[in-house]
């Protein structure tokens, strides 16, 4: 299948090694993986935070770059979310149905990556090696706006070598919601605190999701607390192979550079 | 023909008024100076401190799990709950679609079986009806039930300056009218505050209370009890709200679990119930559908102990005088909006509250109003109007926990991002926010500019100096999310630019 991959505006400019797995992961699975280069932004954070007006031309530009594409990929749940649930509502709202009826169209062949592999291509193990111990969290818009449910796990249980470990509170948010994390600092910095002190009860290496925005967050809690165990996406653990183990075994996922 | 993408409604709306192609002139919201529908302090400030008390966050921690358990294991057992709620859903959208013909209804009913109905624009004007019913018995007390409106109004303080005493019987609400505190819950009032912490209370203001009162509950029970039955036998007028209306029979409903309620629906002779207008459902039967989805949400129960159900007045049995004050208080407004109407649908479980991570963290007392949690979010803005309580809408992170447990399926997450809109919108004079993301906005839909911006954006990463991430003081707005997050350093590259460039060919 020829896939259009969607990076996102924050793993293109933040975090370019998940939409980097996320090809790799497609190619090696057999796929031809085309990056549309005129892509920017889903337009959730203007619609969200109540710039749903502003968010109008941001949607026609993702529109526009992805007219054509047989299925889009995102490696995040609440950008993909976004697609399905906003992008039409925005655009409709601004009397701009034209831009609406394309929107809804192109978000019924937008996936999220676990919802992907699972239901599109009907795979579960992906032949990835990552020999660490994990726990998944499970982000508000992947688990409550796109049900993609246990997907991600089915997918990290096949992972060889992955020790996969249940992260308690697992459904509470975690703190991050776009401006949300600035807008209300304090609350949001309580719930980060909560879910890291969930995630340390682990003793896991590794704190996997499937969106980066929530991981950037979660991670850069842990970070500042100079705690051991780091961030990486589920696109990043499923990329993973034998053959790209890094010498020094470190947490760092196996992606070819 | 097709509608051209360029073109825009052509007549010029007032801020918050629906996109339906009129002319809206705007409706009244609930008056400022009276009743509990605005804080004094903006929502991240309330909280700041809130977050700040060990003793708050425990007593919450502890109060929501244990609700949420016992909710989640009752819903559960319910086979059709989810056909339930879409049932409770259409009801509250059908009934709303002709308020003002089931208003009537219930006016005419009411009035057939002995009652008077009394309309109420505003919590002023409905305060002052009931002052003035309670004066007329020439009582200079009455006992109050459990209720939301009431509290919404400012009733007690309305009474008191006539000179009225009300004394709360819902054991919650008596900790927190004898702890001079105020509500921190739709259904649990005195959420915030534990058992020690009631029986300081007890111990410090109830007369002749036994010195060697200790927390257990049971013994706080019996305290509070010996002090209201005292109370009861001798109230001469009640005060109420209401949980439902039915129109077709002019039923009015009260569910609750301590009794206490049913001991002034029944001894007074004279009862005054305060009812917002949202709560009425046209049908008997409708109470079906809302007496299984309500218990469970709220309490966790399959039933509650005490569903009392009157009509008007009965010779000789219950008050022989019934008033029902129908209020509106900016409800009307609320359903003159096209998203934010659902708010209206509110049957006032407060399981919201319970599964919501800001609530449970900054607990009800942040959000300034009588309606906290996602709810109050959604509903206090909107009878205020949007700018009086601009902060609330923003008071969540949209995880998305509160509309999965609605009994009525309220979109609260896509409601506070209308609102938030709509604050946006109301603005006259551009924010330097606004100035970014009107930036932002033709930044995201320009690629060359956007990759122009990313570029810039990776020169940030020569802040770190050649560490993993970006040092910490940061100026603002950054450094709201650097003073407790690293944020990493970001790439010289952005991915889209990387693949182009080894595709070239």
């Amino acid at each position: 299948m020829r896939v259009a991959l969607f990076a996102t505006c924050l793993v293109d400019t933040m975090v370019p090694q998940v939409a980097r797995a996320t090809a790799t992961l497609l190619e090696r699975l057999g796929h031809e993986v085309v990056v549309p280069p005129t892509q920017a932004c889903c337009g959730q954070m203007h619609v969200n935070t109540g710039y749903r007006r502003e968010a109008v031309p941001i949607v026609a530009n993702h529109v526009r770059a992805f007219t054509g594409a047989e299925a889009v990929v995102a490696p995040s749940g609440s950008c993909v979310a976004s697609i399905h649930h906003q992008q039409a509502m925005v655009a409709r709202r601004a009397g701009e149905h034209a831009l609406a009826d394309e929107a809804e169209a192109l978000a019924a062949r937008t996936y999220e990556l676990s919802q992907f592999l699972v239901d599109v291509l009907g795979v579960v193990d992906v032949g990835a090696y990552y020999p660490h111990r994990v726990t998944y969290h499970p982000t508000c818009h992947s688990l409550r706006l796109l049900r993609v449910g246990d997907r991600p796990l089915q997918l990290l249980r096949a992972v060889r070598g992955l020790d996969l470990v249940e992260l308690p509170g697992a459904e509470s948010c975690c703190g991050f919601g776009g401006t949300f994390a600035v807008k209300n600092a304090d609350t949001s910095t309580a719930m980060l605190t909560d879910k890291m002190a969930n995630v340390l009860s682990t003793h896991a290496e590794v704190c996997t999701a499937g969106d980066s925005s929530c991981l950037m967050h979660i991670g850069g809690g842990l970070s500042r607390l100079r705690s051991g165990t780091r961030t990486v996406h589920l696109a990043e653990i499923l990329a993973s192979t034998e053959e790209h183990m890094s010498p020094t075994q470190t947490t760092a996922p196996a992606v070819p550079a | 023909m097709a509608i051209s993408a360029a073109s825009s409604d052509p007549t010029p709306l007032a801020p918050g008024a629906p996109r339906s192609g009129t002319t809206f002139l705007g409706l009244p919201t609930a008056p400022r100076g009276v009743g509990h529908l605005r804080g004094t302090q903006s929502f991240p400030d309330a909280a700041r401190t809130a977050l700040r008390d060990g003793q708050l966050r425990a007593n919450l921690g502890r109060a929501t799990t244990t609700i949420r358990g016992k909710r989640a294991a009752v819903v559960a057992e319910v086979p059709h709950w989810e056909q339930l709620r879409q049932a409770g859903k259409a009801l509250k959208a059908a009934t709303m679609a002709r308020l003002d013909e089931h208003l009537e209804e219930l006016e005419r009913q009411v009035t057939a079986r002995g009652g008077t109905v009394h309309w109420a624009r505003d919590a002023t004007e409905a305060n002052r009806i009931v002052t003035g019913l309670v004066r007329a018995t020439g009582s200079d007390e009455v006992v109050k039930v459990k209720s939301m409106a009431t509290q919404e109004i400012g009733l007690n303080e309305a009474l008191e300056a006539a000179g009225i005493e009300a004394i709360e019987t819902d054991l919650a609400e008596l900790i927190v009218q004898l702890g001079e505190d105020s509500p921190s819950h739709i259904l649990v009032p005195a959420i915030h505050k534990n058992r020690s912490e009631i029986r300081e209370i007890f111990s410090r203001t109830i007369p002749g209370v036994d010195p060697g009162l200790t927390d257990e509950p049971r013994q706080l029970a019996m305290a509070a009890r010996t002090h209201l039955r005292e109370r009861f036998l001798c109230a001469r007028v009640a005060v109420s709200g209401a949980n439902f209306a039915v129109a077709e029979t002019g039923t009015l409903a009260v569910v609750e679990s301590e009794g206490n309620g049913r001991m002034c629906l029944t001894l007074p002779q004279t009862l005054i119930t305060v009812m917002g207008i949202e709560k009425v459902v046209p049908r008997w039967e409708d109470l079906g559908v809302f007496l299984q989805l309500l218990p469970r949400s709220s309490t966790g129960e399959r039933m509650n102990p005490y569903t009392s159900l009157w009509a008007g007045v009965t010779p000789g049995d219950g008050p022989q005088d019934f008033h029902l004050v129908l209020l509106d208080n900016g409800r009307t407004a609320v359903l003159a909006d096209e998203v934010g109407r659902e708010a209206l649908h509110c049957i006032r479980c407060s399981a919201c509250l319970n599964v919501c991570p800001v609530y449970e963290r900054a607990g009800g007392h942040a959000y300034g109003s009588v309606y906290p949690g996602p709810i109050g979010a959604v509903l206090s803005p909107q009878l205020t109007g949007v700018e009086d309580n601009a902060s609330l809408p923003y008071a969540s992170s949209l995880c998305g926990a509160c509309y999965d447990v609605c009994p009525v399926a309220i979109d609260i997450p896509s409601i506070l991002v209308h609102l938030r809109a709509e604050h946006v919108e109301a603005q006259t004079r551009p924010t330097a926010e606004a100035v970014a993301f009107r930036g932002l906005s033709r930044v995201m839909s320009n690629p060359r500019l956007w990759h122009l911006a990313q570029r810039a954006a990776g020169l940030g990463r020569f802040l770190a100096r050649g560490r993993p991430t970006l040092p910490a003081a940061l100026p603002p707005p950054a450094s709201a999310w650097t003073r407790t997050r690293d944020l990493p350093t970001p790439p010289g590259r952005s991915f889209v630019q990387q693949w182009t460039e080894e595709h070239r060919s």
